[in-house]
């Protein structure tokens, strides 16, 4: 217990292909202390984490855990060695109970081997009640809801008893309630001399929770600040290596008619009764908690999925939109949250990419017409100001937010008039995400409507007209930009106040 | 449940329990569970009206024993399956142990012993001899999706083909006959009127079962297909428990390689054609899912055999012709799956 360091993270690389995560990075945690890490996406704060939970090896560095130098092979390494973590991706399994889950790989054994559910039961029953968590240990996973779900990835974090927490946005989907007991549990453990890295991209909770914040950037170690010593301001310029006005390229635009508006819609365990509008020019916003139903809401508008209730109009006249043929027919265009998954053709070029939605208008006779392909495609690169070898190159070897603005093409060569980012700027440097801001404005100049999903609050504040806020499934509220503060539209996402719609009409 | 000091504790109220809906939800709540039993007990009562021969001892036996090798193998590839995988050996791997055990098998007395220097041998033997080969085709099976993170549908589609191939050059392409009466008696004997091999089911499929729901190894099968990074941040050791499933799946092929050589009283290098196809068609039938991990039960797999078996057996007592049998079971193949899917997707 005589470390004054429990972990010390000394000249850390790590590499991927076209990326470097982490560049020679330091973090000094102080034994019983709360640590925050802060940093935008894709500062490389996750990528550290999994290297310290096993998951990643890095290039080079050093890790001193307790003193001594250690080498983390694995997750399993990772816990033997005092260290465990709440992952920022839900990771549950479905079919399994809470007890089974929590226990997983530690589950008591009785005479033939055989696992002894009953003091399963009771250990995970002790857990949670020392917790205070209300959760039946023996129901299965399935049957939760996600913000219970993180209540079990954190009660699981802490059963390994371990020296040091990593908790990677642990409440990302929890309301504010519970995140109060959360504190209370993070308090208990620290004077219980844990210590504790807290990985978060809330600013109150921050100055609430944390003793020492350390900040990255694009993976680089910016520095580590005592908490009482350091201003919000001071932290987000750090954070974002510039003053925040610059951030968020807004300009004021001419707003049109009504080009999409969606009447009660309903799809039971979903979402419900939600109705909105969105206007030529303008770009409205959609916030809310992890599992608040925002994705699900426009996937279905964009005719992905079923609904039970609910009229989509465009432009004024009702339309029935089946599937995303439909949805583009009419006009819409959606660049979909998971890059990766529902996105790219990671081993298609450029070109492939970019042309795939609008390939009905390039179709001749037994052909396709490859030079107005080249031209459209060259003149998207020009625009959007890709960087690329040329059209050919794969796309998995582009940057994120290159990617990113390989996709957006796609759906501008189909010449949308509604378009739909569902997090448009995930994951991606802060170069790239200030170039899509200031093409999400120029486009809405062009009088196109514009619907954007965010988690990140600053995003959201900074880019939109109008802000619609939902919770589990409900449409809690709808802000005007001018009345618009992170602390409002947090007290909608969470449940906490259901306000009126205070625009919109 | 809700008293004044829990109010102040974290999380929803708590979930589970009895169902406040009465009866209807406990019907609903053995449906999701055993509803594939329902579907079994109507076939077996509409089976005995169609032919009053059905529910003879005598039949229902022959039933059970007619489906004793599907059922053995359903056993271990229920377990692949569990664990987002899919076993195709298992066929070539009766065929390899059938060859192989009995080639240790024969009797002093046959002219045309395959090793005419090791006849007569021990009982023991051929058992432990054929035992040993389908748990190592089994074992490569799980080493090459363990280690080389190929799909386990090729990887033991290679292994299908080339156990095949193997079955065939050991025995030289000629079937391994003259056995010896010890070890036909695992196949053709009875024990209190039951066949052995009925009973080395029942016993197996047991074992398997608590295998499968109370160990560790049975449950981080189920963690590993139903999440497999889960299964990795909650310290299993993913490959290991794929190398030892799979290995599980090539013992129970070799078990029911031996029962059907014993049965016929002849290795041969053609046997098990068809049967990985057929056990899987079980394990399914069963409810256990081919779209996602983590979901499958032994006893929804013994009832998914008997399901086959009683099947089988309906359309040869109705003297359905042999062409339509075929178009019959697919149908009920696809059948039962929707049906399944859709039951699950009730429950969310």
């Amino acid at each position: 217990m005589a470390y004054e360091n429990i972990l010390e993270v000394e000249h850390l690389s790590k590499r991927f292909p076209g990326v470097v995560a982490l560049d020679d990075v330091e973090l000094r945690v102080k034994t019983g202390t709360v640590h925050a890490l802060m940093g935008e996406n894709g500062a490389g704060k996750s990528t550290l984490m999994k290297v310290l939970n096993g998951m990643y090896k890095p290039d080079s560095g050093v890790i001193r855990f307790k003193g001594e130098p250690i080498t983390i092979q694995d997750t399993r390494s990772a816990i033997l060695n005092g260290i465990s973590m709440i992952h920022q991706e839900l990771s549950p399994i479905p079919q399994m109970t809470v007890a089974e889950n929590i226990f997983l790989g530690r589950e008591p054994i009785g005479p033939l081997g055989l696992i002894n559910y009953k003091r399963l039961k009771e250990m995970t029953q002790e857990l949670l009640d020392r917790l205070s968590i209300r959760i039946d240990p023996s129901v299965k996973v399935v049957n939760l809801s996600v913000a219970n779900i993180q209540l079990i990835e954190i009660a699981k974090a802490i059963s390994y008893n371990a020296d040091l927490i990593i908790m990677d946005e642990p409440t990302s989907a929890i309301t504010e309630r519970e995140v109060e007991d959360l504190f209370k549990i993070i308090r208990a453990l620290r004077d219980g001399g844990k210590s504790i890295i807290y990985i978060t991209h809330k600013m109150d909770e921050v100055f609430h929770i944390a003793d020492y914040v350390t900040i990255f950037r694009d993976g680089k170690y910016i520095g580590t600040d005592k908490a009482d010593s350091i201003t919000k301001q001071v932290l987000i310029e750090k954070m974002v290596g510039r003053a925040l006005d610059e951030m968020f390229y807004k300009e004021k635009t001419k707003v049109g008619e009504v080009m999409l508006e969606a009447r009660n819609l309903t799809k039971t365990g979903q979402f419900e009764d939600v109705s909105f509008k969105v206007h030529r020019g303008e770009i409205l916003g959609i916030s809310g908690l992890m599992g608040a139903g925002r994705t699900e809401l426009l996937e279905n508008v964009f005719g992905i999925t079923s609904r039970e209730s609910g009229a989509v109009l465009v432009k004024g006249k009702e339309v029935r939109i089946k599937s995303p043929a439909d949805a583009i027919r009419h006009g819409m265009a959606l660049l979909t949250e998971d890059r990766k998954l529902t996105g790219l053709y990671q081993m298609l070029s450029v070109r492939d990419n970019m042309y795939i939605a609008n390939i009905r208008s390039y179709i001749r006779l037994l052909s396709l017409d490859f030079k107005k392909i080249r031209m459209d495609c060259e003149s998207q690169v020009r625009k959007l100001r890709i960087k690329t070898p040329s059209l050919q190159q794969t796309i998995r070897n582009l940057s994120g937010g290159n990617q990113q603005k390989v996709l957006i093409s796609r759906w501008l060569l189909t010449d949308p008039e509604i378009l739909i980012l569902d997090e448009p700027t995930r994951g991606i440097d802060v170069g790239a995400k200030a170039e899509i801001h200031r093409l999400m404005t120029e486009l809405a100049k062009a009088g196109k409507a514009i619907i954007m999903i965010s988690s990140e609050l600053p995003e959201i504040l900074g880019m939109s007209d109008r802000i619609l806020v939902m919770h589990e499934g409900r449409k809690t509220g709808e802000l005007a930009r001018e009345e618009a503060t992170q602390e409002k539209i947090m007290n909608l996402a969470t449940g906490e106040v259901e306000a009126i719609a205070a625009n919109g009409q | 449940m809700a008293s004044k000091a829990e109010e102040a504790a974290i999380g929803e109220k708590p979930v589970g329990g009895a169902g406040k809906n009465g009866i209807l939800t406990t019907i609903k709540a053995m449906w999701t569970k055993i509803g594939i039993l329902f579907i079994f007990i109507g076939m077996v009562i509409l089976a005995s009206f169609l032919s009053p021969a059905f529910l003879k001892a005598n039949n229902l036996m022959n039933v059970v024993m007619q489906v004793s090798y599907i059922g053995l193998i359903a056993l271990g590839v229920t377990g692949v399956i569990v664990s987002a995988g899919v076993d195709l050996s298992s066929g070539s791997i009766v065929a390899l142990t059938a060859v192989v055990s009995s080639s240790f098998a024969q009797r002093p007395d046959w002219a045309a012993a395959l090793f005419p220097g090791l006849t007569g041998l021990p009982f023991i033997v051929p058992l432990m001899v054929g035992l040993l080969v389908g748990s190592l085709v089994g074992f490569v099976n799980g080493w090459l999706i363990a280690k080389t993170n190929i799909p386990p549908f090729i990887a033991t589609l290679g292994t299908m083909t080339a156990v095949r191939g193997l079955a065939q050059l050991y025995s030289r392409g000629r079937p391994v006959s003259g056995l010896s009466d010890a070890y036909n008696f695992i196949g053709q004997g009875s024990l209190f009127g039951v066949p052995f091999a009925v009973l080395l089911l029942l016993v197996l499929a047991i074992i398997t079962h608590f295998m499968y729901s109370r160990t560790r190894f049975g449950r981080y099968v189920y963690a590993i297909g139903g999440n497999v990074n889960a299964a990795r941040v909650s310290g299993i050791n993913v490959g290991k428990n794929l190398i030892l499933i799979y290995t599980f799946a090539g013992f129970l092929a070799s078990v029911a390689g031996i029962v059907v050589a014993s049965r016929i009283g002849s290795g041969q290098p053609g046997l098990g054609n068809g049967y990985e196809l057929q056990a899987i068609t079980a394990a399914v039938i069963g409810g256990t899912s081919f779209s996602s991990g983590g979901i499958g039960t032994v006893p929804g797999t013994i009832i998914g055999t008997l399901i086959i078996g009683v099947l089988n057996n309906i359309l040869v007592l109705t003297n359905v012709s042999a062409y339509f049998q075929d178009i019959i079971r697919g149908i009920i193949i696809v059948g039962a799956v929707i049906i399944d899917e859709r039951r699950r997707r009730v429950r969310k």
